[in-house]
């Protein structure tokens, strides 16, 4: 169960810069529900997914997972329970190291990281029978750098990678925007199993209006920093994105034109 | 070259070899631009001249030399990470306070070692020539440096250095703090860095305020030369690289003291113009080639 509370994150506070990304965040995700999260540039994805994570300091507010209040852990604190997946495909993964070096760290995710072997013979089978699942015939190249994968590789390694170790919670920030098509396809499609498997708790941010009524049990979409529409799963199931687009517009109004573009 | 001149020239190779790991560790691992090492050399030389004159064990004593390195290299890590000093600055900033503690650790601007114990004591007690001596317990002593530096970047934590370098975002978000990393490796690069010192002040038998200038442009070219002439694709290939560089750098400085063009000959004192112009082509080369390639 995550509860966010009253969540607010201004940027450059007190300059003429000043912007209120995220204006007093209310949210509730019950254990295993998978949100797709969408809204037009600018309206604090990926700000609220940073603050979740704990690469951006909040502003006021609460952030609870289960029973711990993690408001004010730092970012590699979170880690224990919290994993994410960038848009960048080269940001989830470290490209001077092998696949099975990236995995390795992985696997220690939120544990202590001493001296003993990083990758261990016994750690190398499960890797190998992880990596066999993508289909991606990356099992027979455990000691490649990963700066050999290209983008979508990368990206399966990433999921692979915060899923390795179940985490409590996982954040998707558009992370299948950056690949081309057919790629993302897959990549979604991983996403959907993984999540499926592991009966994870998720919040995924996309742009593909389509994919955000697909996917998941429930919709969220954010504007100016705020959550103006909460859709849950039956409501959901029957919306088509003439559905969604209308209430986008109701509860907004205005700039209609240039939203539908960024939008659809 | 003389014999003497070649045996002299692997030995500060050898001796320096402590230094380049560390450099190649800050550099090229961590990216971590450090410049300590121009202050912490010459500590690990002060505090090895002070435990030595003190009758401690020559082998503590370069332990001890360590030691202080290490909390050198610590404190440019704690400045950038902890206050949030930018991390060239930092390390200026413990470069320069380090001469004065250099100072005050001494007591005085030099001291010799004349007439005390040595690390060398062991061998040259066993027959061997003190010329040889010196080569071969130095290049012994960096071998097994090279080797622990393997193995610990092999280990979970050395993975987390290496990816603290390459990828800062990525192993946070692999719950490591990241500062941790940092301050524990230039810590241990500049404990390297003073073992250099301490090496260097038994060879020259003297320790000096002085003898850290350039320090970090001498490191630097022997990596690169290392990294040009012997390829770095792996860890342990770049870790090899960068001790040879040492070594190739050198035995290229004593072939250019003797260089004579006409009515000029190269001095000592002409060294440190020498390496930057070599830092400066190596570092430039790469990116000019590219400029000239394309069009
Ligand atoms: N690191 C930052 N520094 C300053 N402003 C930022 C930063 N990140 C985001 N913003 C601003 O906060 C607002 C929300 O941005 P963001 O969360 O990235 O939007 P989204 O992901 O929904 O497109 C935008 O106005 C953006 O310009
Ligand atoms: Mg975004």
């Amino acid at each position: 169960m995550i509860e966010i509370r009253d969540l607010v994150k201004t940027f450059h506070p007190g300059s003429v810069n000043e912007v209120l990304a995220l204006a007093g965040i209310n949210l509730r995700v019950k254990n295993g529900y998978f949100i797709t999260v969408i809204g037009s540039n600018g309206a604090g994805k990926s700000t609220l997914l940073n603050c979740l994570a704990g690469s951006y300091a909040i502003d006021s507010g609460h952030i609870q997972i289960g029973e711990q209040d993690l408001s004010y852990w730092p970012e590699h604190r979170r880690a224990s329970l919290i994993s994410r997946v960038f848009q960048d495909p080269l940001l989830g993964t470290c490209a001077a190291l092998s696949l099975e070096q990236n995995l390795a760290l992985a696997n220690r995710r939120g544990c202590r990281h001493g001296l003993g072997r990083g990758v261990r013979r016994v750690d190398r089978e499960l890797f190998r029978q992880q990596l066999q699942q993508l289909g991606l015939g990356l099992e027979d190249r455990l000691r490649d750098p990963v700066g050999l994968l290209s983008g979508g590789q990368r990206q399966a390694l990433t999921l692979l990678m915060a899923t390795l170790i179940r985490p409590q919670v996982l954040l998707l920030d558009e992370h299948t925007a950056a690949l081309d098509p057919k790629t993302a396809q897959q990549v979604l499609e991983l996403t959907v199993k993984l999540i499926a498997e592991q009966q994870l708790t998720a919040l995924m941010v996309t742009h593909n209006m389509r994919q955000a009524l697909q996917l998941g049990n429930r919709l969220i979409m954010l504007h100016g920093g705020r959550i103006i529409l909460d859709v849950g799963e039956a409501e959901k199931a029957a919306m088509s994105i003439e559905d969604l687009l209308q209430k986008f517009y109701t509860v907004r109004g205005e700039e209609f034109v240039s939203d539908r573009m960024m939008l659809v | 070259m003389s014999y003497f001149a070649f045996m002299g020239a692997l030995e500060q190779g050898f001796a320096y070899g402590f230094l380049v790991l560390g450099v190649y560790l800050t550099f090229r691992v961590l990216d971590f631009p450090d410049l300590t090492v121009d202050g912490s050399l010459p500590l690990g030389a002060a505090v090895y001249a002070v435990a030595i004159s003190a009758g401690i064990n020559p082998y503590l004593s370069l332990f001890l030399a360590m030691l202080a390195g290490f909390a050198a290299g610590a404190v440019t890590g704690i400045l950038n990470t902890r206050f949030g000093i930018l991390h060239l600055l930092a390390s200026i900033l413990t470069m320069i306070a380090l001469y004065s503690i250099n100072l005050r650790v001494m007591g005085r601007p030099n001291m010799t070692l004349l007439g005390k114990p040595t690390v060398l004591d062991p061998l040259t007690n066993a027959g061997i020539g003190l010329f040889n001596a010196a080569p071969l317990l130095f290049g012994l002593l960096s071998i097994v440096g090279l080797l622990l530096l393997l193995w610990l970047l092999q280990t979970a934590f050395g993975l987390c250095m290496q990816a603290t370098g390459a990828n800062p975002q990525m192993i946070t978000s692999q719950g490591v703090a990241t500062s941790r990393v940092i301050i524990l490796t230039v810590g241990l690069s500049n404990s390297f860095a003073a073992l250099s010192g301490a090496l260097l002040c038994q060879s020259q038998g003297a320790a000096d305020v002085n003898m850290g200038v350039g320090t970090i442009v001498a490191g630097l070219a022997s990596v690169i030369l290392g990294e040009t002439l012997f390829g770095c694709r792996s860890v342990g290939r770049a870790l090899l690289a960068a001790l040879l560089g040492s070594v190739v750098y050198r035995l290229a400085i004593a072939l250019a003291l003797g260089l004579k063009l006409g009515q000029f000959s190269v001095t000592p004192s002409d060294l440190n113009l020498l390496t930057a112009l070599l830092v400066v082509a190596a570092l430039s080369l790469p990116g000019l080639r590219r400029k000239v390639l394309r069009r």
